[in-house]
């Protein structure tokens, strides 16, 4: 789950981690006020949606007087923010930061992950912040320093030390930065994290260490015990099509293909979808059905699946193991009468009370094609979309 | 022969009484010889009792010292999985299988940890397969898990998948050929889990009865990468290879930064590549798994 970044300011600032003093609006006459209220002569006006790259998409601007406020936030809320984290078509700003300005010397990145090879969280930390991260770790890597911290005994000094010198931190705060990188590593515990990122992190003229930006992800199996993280899910900023389908506890994912696929568990969908491309088409999405289907949820399934208009075909690839075949082809075939099935549909049936499963389909009058293995599966719905 | 179980492994249920643990017991207790193998399940609440006529006991390690088991299969819902899993640690067995979706990361980074800390203090050390996996099975002899019991047949080549649904696609696409397999096993797929692809190929390759193995992987994290460097030096046996996820949309899961560290080799075509120059017969059709394998044999 991902949140705003005055969400995660707020975090962090719990934390005890220094950040601007700043106000979340979501009107041009709250951002003017908030100016007001924060005072001084400059402020940052800042779009905020689940989106990296905001900056050079146009949603962050430097206002040098009220009436700048006043502009630049009008420009900004209700634009449609298109940056290279938020696909063509961009994402539509219904939240404004306004913060105090920053007396920015050096523009540093830290970040704090789960590191699976080493069953360990890694933290980073550059000199390079305030850029793409991605393009200092393939272009420079050894501006890049990392270090693994065993979460039994935690960030030690030793480490955070390594990191400040490491990124080349101002020697004065080298002290404040070594407690803002133990402070972020605690959050990213607490908070049950999977990503903590703030870039950049600065220092000021008089040394200050502070968090320009701040970026999280949190561990969707831990959101139970996180209810102070689950209070800030903002729905606006998630697909709508994939909040429904987890009402259904069916994982979704939108794509842009013209090949629906419903699928019973991931690496079987994703091997399914791989194989609509090795055919020469491309799936519409991702869909696992999960375990325990019902009839209910593969008519809501197929329902979510043809909301989306360049779905031409429907394939449907279900290995039975404890999920019986029958009782998923009388899902399938209420389904499609249910939602007036008027696109292809090949279904790929395979294991327990297959022959029933295939029966019932065959028996129900509809135009279903039917398949015996994944390959013909694809090789079908590719030929009945030409 | 086989890896990790064979028919005389005796195995603790934890979790027996809840919905998903009995129904999957159950089904365990009926495959093959499950009857003798499945001896004790644990709830300190129902201590004394018996359900599927299994008896019930307070802890692991009681249920451990009164049935010789050294093997748990592990049920608990999340929030309490991680403390589990250590509860089996702690009784020293010798494996124990985590079938449990959706346990919180940082539960696993501290069990892992903490494992890692008892070997290194000379404790005994404690296999984990899983969490988030269908379970492993020895055809005709034991299934622990969650996995259809009948689409499997007793033979010679062992797989190994992260997905269980995958698992099971190559599984019966053996058998359909006539080959059948030593073991299978499902190492599960979340970030943090125990035995990776290349110790499960590291027993395939030390198995007698094992003549060949279908790896199966997927998108995310360096350990398809570092099992293909391993069996590239090692492995005798003829392998085939396939990695889920050309398609999969990037960043869809995990932030960018995941892949920084693991270096960048974890996409489906990374994968592939590196397995491709490790000498596996790798296929991008998931359907060929089992032809590809007769082929080589």
């Amino acid at each position: 789950m991902k949140i705003h970044e005055y969400q995660g300011k707020q975090i962090l600032k719990k934390f005890g981690v220094t950040v601007p003093r700043g106000i979340h609006c979501t009107t041009v006459d709250d951002a003017v006020k908030a100016a007001e209220t924060l005072g001084g002569k400059v402020w940052v006006v800042k779009a905020q949606i689940h989106a990296g790259g905001r900056g050079k998409g146009g949603g962050v601007k430097v206002a040098k007087s009220l009436d700048e406020v006043r502009q630049y936030a009008s420009q900004i809320l209700g634009m449609q923010l298109i940056t290279h984290q938020t696909g063509p078509e961009g994402q539509k700003v219904r939240n404004l930061l306004i913060e105090e300005g920053a007396d920015i010397k050096h523009e540093y990145y830290v970040a704090a992950l789960t590191d699976r090879a080493t069953q360990s969280v890694a933290m980073m930390a550059s000199y390079e912040g305030g850029m793409d991260i991605e393009e200092v770790a393939h272009k420079t890597p050894e501006k890049i320093v990392k270090v693994f911290i065993n979460p039994l005994v935690g960030l030690t000094d030793e480490q955070a030390l390594t990191l400040a010198k490491g990124m080349g931190m101002n020697e004065a705060s080298i002290p404040q930065c070594v407690d803002t990188l133990k402070k972020l590593y605690t959050c990213y515990m607490e908070t049950d994290a999977s990503l903590a990122e703030i870039n950049p992190l600065i220092h000021e003229g008089d040394g200050t260490v502070k968090a320009l930006d701040a970026k999280f992800n949190f561990d969707s199996n831990a959101l139970y015990r996180q209810q102070e993280i689950v209070a800030m899910r903002d729905l606006d900023e998630e697909d709508a099509d994939e909040i429904e389908a987890s009402k259904f506890d069916l994982a979704y994912i939108s794509l842009d293909g013209n090949i629906g696929c419903l699928v019973n568990g991931a690496g079987l969908a994703m091997a399914t979808m791989d194989t609509i491309k090795l055919f020469g088409a491309e799936p519409a999405n991702f869909l696992d059905v999960g375990g325990g289907a019902t009839t209910e949820k593969v008519t809501e399934a197929f329902k979510i699946m043809l909301k989306n208009p360049k779905v031409k075909g429907i394939l449907v690839n279900i290995f039975g193991g404890i999920m019986r075949c029958d009782t998923i082809a009388t899902g399938v075939v209420t389904a499609a009468r249910e939602v007036h099935l008027s696109v292809p549909l090949v279904v790929r049936m395979k294991g327990t009370n297959e022959d029933i499963g295939k029966q019932i389909l065959r028996d129900s009058g509809l135009p279903i094609i039917a398949a015996d293995t994944m390959a013909e599966a694809a090789q079908k719905i590719v030929d009945a979309v030409k | 022969m086989s890896i990790l179980i064979n028919k005389d492994t005796k195995v603790i249920t934890q979790g027996i009484t809840g919905k998903t643990g009995q129904f999957h017991t159950e089904k365990c207790i009926e495959y093959a010889n499950g009857k003798n193998c499945f001896v004790a399940g644990v709830n300190p609440k129902k201590a004394g009792e018996k359900i599927l006529d299994v008896p019930i006991y307070g802890s692991v390690k009681e249920a451990a010292a009164e049935t010789g088991a050294t093997v748990s299969v592990i049920y608990v819902p999340p929030a309490g999985a991680a403390a589990a899993i250590w509860e089996a640690v702690e009784a020293d067995l010798d494996l124990a299988i985590c079938i449990t979706e959706g346990i919180p990361v940082r539960d696993m980074l501290e069990v892992r940890n903490k494992m890692k800390a008892k070997e290194a203090a000379g404790g005994k050390k404690t296999l984990l397969l899983g969490p988030n996996c269908p379970g492993l099975i020895t055809p005709d002899e034991i299934k622990i898990g969650i996995m259809p019991g009948h689409i499997h047949r007793k033979g010679r080549i062992g797989v190994v998948s992260r997905s269980g649904t995958l698992t099971y696609e190559a599984v019966a696409q053996l058998t359909e050929i006539g080959l059948g397999q030593s073991s299978a096993v499902g190492i599960g797929g979340d970030p943090i889990n125990g035995l990776k692809h290349i110790d499960v190929m590291r027993m395939f390759n030390d198995d007698p009865d094992t003549d060949a193995v279908i790896m199966i992987g997927e998108i995310g994290g360096p350990d398809e990468a570092e099992a293909a460097m391993w069996c590239k030096a090692n492995m005798k046996k003829p392998i085939v290879g396939f990695i889920a996820g050309v398609t999969a949309p990037a960043g869809k899961r995990m932030g960018h930064a995941g892949a920084l560290i693991s270096g960048g080799a974890d996409t489906a075509d990374a994968k592939l590549a590196i397995m491709e120059e490790c000498g596996f017969k790798v296929t991008r059709n998931p359907s060929e798994m089992g032809k590809l394998l007769k082929a080589m044999l």
